[in-house]
């Protein structure tokens, strides 16, 4: 039971960060309809940004942590912002209307393009750091086993839900939010009136990027480690996340990306640790053939 | 300003050279805080173990200025061509010229590829280069029935590869079969691993059908990392027997083929062997396709191709021609699986990665789909540019997807091929085949 609470724990605090890079995945499928194969990479951009930005902080004389937690925040969003921005501007825009697998494979060459950019500009290695924020509570203890609750934890949780309420602010409120809706409706239609497509979908892949670049973050603290490869697994969970609760649903993507932080963590406490990568995908391929439209998803009509 | 409408169409803006170098600037400028932390700041574990940091401003400077330049050439070049779309369609004129063309290319590339090791005999890195494309043609004409005919978008086709070269390896070295035995037996064992993948995804399309493909690849590659009691693990399995030529071992020996045929023995047989073994492979491989492609079977896969819903509506049993897609386009991966584990007589997951995957569905991507000598030119342009780069192996990947990305802007449906159905009627529609949007399949 307390074993079993305290995986319940670790795996929201996965989850979380599986959700936020979901909601990427989910916006962009929702409005372009195509898979964008760089997220998982520009969530590992996203951690490289966070890591490189907290030791020239750290190294300059800023030590507060929540000073320089702020700063690292502002400084990975806003940069991986602009990297989503170009992938987009780069790989994505000149093939909107092209054959249905171009934008495809020109997003796995994208991903390439930014795990080997980040191999070759920062080194094969796995980087680590300290942990940031230490400490922690013990929740209860029953025969030397204590459940314990991380204030990294608290911090992820808290972090994603209060990004979750502004994303859900800017989706649901502003007229950019108005726009993203109609562009994932009809694109003409939207144009024909007066919604500016281009950066609409331009917009799309910056909130992603910035939202998966908080993910990376949350990684680095969490684990303490980043590497340029670390895009990859984490891109095809977060899809799966993405597809588990119905892709183009928002509130889907948490879901599911709550999901298989859930099942990941709990497969590698109970059975083996190797194959929880195994159980991830494993979940996507059952999903898709019993679940076609996820978890909260609308069915997909298909018209001749 | 009589027609102002048609003005500001008809005439390009002016692009003087304050838009170019204010256009360059932004470039810059993006490059700048693109590149600011992860080019100008480099980041290592330092001697006690904690990450230090050094950095390379001059490189940083050198990036950007770079970007600035590129960026006003490519104006240049923009603004001197005019915006013109490039013709998508080759005119009919040329597009006859190359088909006579191509009548004679194929016997001319024929002949050339069974002359290579006559040729390059002594040059032994050209014959395992050759050996080495040979694969990949084979590979790419493979995938060709997948996803070139059939229009399965498949993502994990290295995992039949992995299969092939794993049933070769386990069978040879624990039950000490031949090579010809095991042969046939890698591909039907990829061939069911293919109906396996086959069968769940039968319902999927496009993009889903792509990432589960991928799900399955990398599922077959952690299973053979970790199976260590089975597969070796990380370690993989090493000692598998090289071929024979038909029961006949060509070693040095008394017995070997260079004994028997009264000719001096030189290690170059064996590679001259394994050539012609991956050539006749791999032209097993193409003829099966084109004789496929003239059944009933190979028909349902370009239908399938142009339009699912329609096949289905026809009568067309969508499911028998997705297997059998998925069943023989992983039989030649299996035979090329078992090739590899023979030529390496060494093999572990690391060669089986998704980038494997990649790699041969951009050789297919890059020969046009359905294009049989687009792939194997596809796949020589390819693994020849791979070995270009063979000094600077970690920007090899980068320049890959650069590649990869350049491609799909500029020829998104490949060098050479386009694609044409088999059949078609004698009347040329009002509406020509490659002008519609393609199916969802």
């Amino acid at each position: 039971m307390d074993y079993f609470a305290q995986q319940l724990i670790n795996g929201i605090a996965l989850g979380s960060i599986y959700g936020l890079i979901a909601i990427g995945y989910t916006m962009v499928y929702g409005i372009v309809g195509m898979i964008n194969f760089a997220h998982g990479d520009i969530f590992m951009i996203g951690g490289f940004i966070a890591l490189i930005s907290f030791l020239v902080l750290v190294s300059i004389g800023v030590t507060a942590v929540p000073v320089v937690l702020l700063l690292v925040l502002i400084v990975a969003m806003a940069t991986t912002a602009l990297y989503g921005w170009t992938v987009e501007r780069i790989a994505y825009r000149p093939l909107r209307h092209s054959f249905r697998l171009a934008p495809m494979l020109s997003a796995i060459g994208m991903s390439f393009v930014l795990s080997n950019f980040s191999q070759v500009s920062q080194g094969a290695r796995i980087k680590s750091i300290a942990p940031i924020i230490t400490g922690g509570y013990t929740l209860f203890e029953t025969g030397g086993f204590a459940v314990r609750l991380s204030n990294i934890q608290i911090f992820i949780v808290l972090t994603t839900v209060a990004l979750l309420l502004a994303f859900s602010w800017l989706v649901g409120r502003t007229r950019l939010g108005r726009d993203m809706r109609a562009c994932e409706q009809d694109q003409t239609m939207a144009a024909l009136l007066g919604v500016d497509v281009d950066r609409t979908i331009s917009m799309t892949f910056v909130i992603g990027a910035a939202l998966a670049s908080v993910a990376g973050l949350m990684y680095l603290l969490y684990y303490g480690v980043v590497d340029f490869f670390m895009g990859f697994v984490a891109g095809i969970k977060a899809f799966t996340a993405a597809v588990l609760g119905g892709i183009g649903s928002l509130p889907g993507a948490m879901l599911g990306g709550l999901a298989i932080g859930l099942i990941e963590t709990f497969w590698a406490a109970y059975f083996s640790s190797e194959y929880k990568d195994v159980a991830a995908f494993s979940i996507l391929i059952v999903v898709l053939i019993f679940l076609p439209t996820g978890l909260l998803g609308r069915p997909e009509v298909e018209k001749v | 300003m009589a027609h102002p409408s048609s003005d500001t169409h008809s005439a390009a803006p002016p692009h003087g050279f304050a838009f170019i170098l204010r256009r360059a600037l932004i470039s810059a400028a993006i490059a700048l805080v693109l590149f600011a932390l992860m080019i100008g700041v480099r980041t290592e574990a330092g001697p006690t173990g904690v990450l230090i940091y050094w950095t390379r401003f001059g490189d940083l400077a050198a990036l950007v200025g770079a970007v600035f330049v590129g960026s006003i050439i490519v104006e240049l070049i923009r603004t001197f061509l005019g915006p013109v779309e490039i013709a998508r369609r080759v005119p009919d004129g040329l597009r006859n010229g190359l088909s006579a063309l191509r009548r004679f290319a194929v016997p001319a590339l024929l002949v050339f590829a069974v002359l290579i090791p006559v040729i390059f005999y002594q040059q032994r890195y050209i014959l395992d280069l050759s050996i080495l494309v040979l694969t990949y043609v084979m590979l790419g004409w493979g995938l060709n029935i997948v996803v070139g005919l059939a229009g399965l978008l498949d993502l994990g086709y290295v995992a039949f590869y992995a299969v092939g070269a794993y049933s070769y390896a386990l069978l040879s070295t624990t039950f000490g079969l031949s090579f010809w035995i095991c042969l046939p037996l890698a591909g039907i064992l990829a061939a069911f691993w293919g109906m396996m993948l086959g069968f769940p995804v039968l319902r999927l399309k496009g993009d889903y059908l792509a990432i589960v493909t991928l799900a399955f690849g990398e599922i077959i590659r952690i299973v053979l990392l970790n199976w260590q009691s089975l597969t070796g693990g990380p370690n993989g399995i090493s000692g598998i027997p090289r071929p024979t030529a038909f029961g006949i071992p060509l070693t040095a020996g008394p017995d070997g083929l260079a004994a028997r045929l009264g000719i001096p023995f030189s290690p170059t047989h064996r590679i001259v062997f394994l050539f012609y073994l991956i050539l006749a492979l791999a032209l097993l491989t193409n003829w099966a396709t084109i004789r496929l492609r003239r059944l009933p079977i190979g028909r349902a896969w370009e239908a399938l191709r142009e339009d699912e819903v329609a096949c289905r509506a026809l009568g067309i049993n969508t499911v028998v021609t997705k297997l059998t897609a998925f069943a023989l386009g992983a039989m030649f991966g299996g035979f090329a699986g078992a090739f590899f584990a023979t030529r390496q007589g060494f093999i572990s997951p690391e060669s089986f990665s998704f980038q494997e995957s990649a790699l041969v569905l951009a050789i297919v991507v890059l020969g046009g789909m359905g294009s049989q000598l687009g792939v194997a030119l596809a796949a020589v342009a390819m693994i020849g540019g791979f070995e270009l780069f063979r000094g600077f192996d970690q920007y090899r990947m980068l320049v890959f997807g650069v590649a990869m990305v350049l491609l799909m802007i500029w020829r998104p449906r490949g060098l050479i091929g386009h694609r044409a159905p088999s059949v078609y009627l004698a009347r040329r529609d009002a509406i020509a085949a490659d002008l519609v949007k393609e199916g969802h399949g």
